[in-house]
């Protein structure tokens, strides 16, 4: 499945600034691995050693929270938009 | 400069005091150095030491600023009982070096405070802020 990614500012280093990109995948899972392919380091900043996503980070698919749906198993279809959103959070 | 004007400076100042002794937090928007919109937004946390904004309404606000047509400007937080500087969780935790992170310093007087930083690849730098007086 063909989507498109959008990516924030900070890992914007890692996509040669561009702040949309396209990836393919049948799951989330399979589209952090084809986008670490494309901009390797990337999947490291969004998932932890065991493959979590990350407390701080969260991705929507077509505006739904992923973590709402069944995470990295989340189903892809042609055309959906997948937006890398992190918190806003601090001390 | 970021040019923040009064009504904004009082309704974020209102939104620390309500919230007061826990941490308040929310987005401005706006276009080039002008803020035009101010948006509240929730401390999941309900923290008087951290603050974590709800993702829905912050997804909600983002979407609500592209659809406007504006940037997001700024990131609020208050600092109950502690001086208006990035704490070392809130410099870990920028990941928006477009945006201005605001942050004021609330006491038990409720006296306020407000200074702004830009915070890039960990580094804090002071960002001028000035409060032009509200026009209708
Ligand atoms: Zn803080």
């Amino acid at each position: 499945m063909a989507v498109k990614v959008r990516i924030p500012t900070p890992l914007r280093k890692l996509t040669e600034g561009k702040g949309e990109v396209e990836g393919t995948g049948k799951t989330i899972g399979d589209l952090l691995e084809d986008l670490d392919g494309k901009f390797p380091g990337i999947r490291e900043r969004l998932c932890d050693e065991s493959g979590n996503l990350r407390r701080f980070v969260n991705i929507y698919v077509n505006e739904e929270d992923i973590r709402f749906r069944q995470g990295k198993e989340t189903i892809l279809s042609d055309g959906d938009e997948i937006s890398i959103v992190p918190a806003i959070a601090g001390g | 400069m970021l040019k923040i004007p009064s009504d904004i400076v009082d309704e974020m100042i209102a939104h620390a005091r309500v919230d007061f002794p826990r941490e308040c937090c929310g987005i401005l928007a706006g276009k080039d150095d002008g803020i035009s919109h101010i948006y509240q937004m929730t401390n999941t946390d309900r923290s008087r030491v951290s603050y974590l904004m709800d993702p829905k309404e912050q997804i909600k606000v983002f979407k609500e600023i592209r659809t406007l047509g504006l940037e997001l400007k700024a990131i609020y937080h208050s600092h109950p009982n502690h001086p208006a500087y990035p704490s070392t969780t809130d410099v870990e935790l920028a990941y928006y070096p477009e945006a201005v992170y605001l942050i004021i310093s609330i006491n038990n007087s409720r006296e306020t405070k407000i200074r702004g930083f830009r915070i890039l690849d960990e580094e804090i730098t002071e960002a001028e802020l000035s409060f032009p007086p509200h026009h209708g």
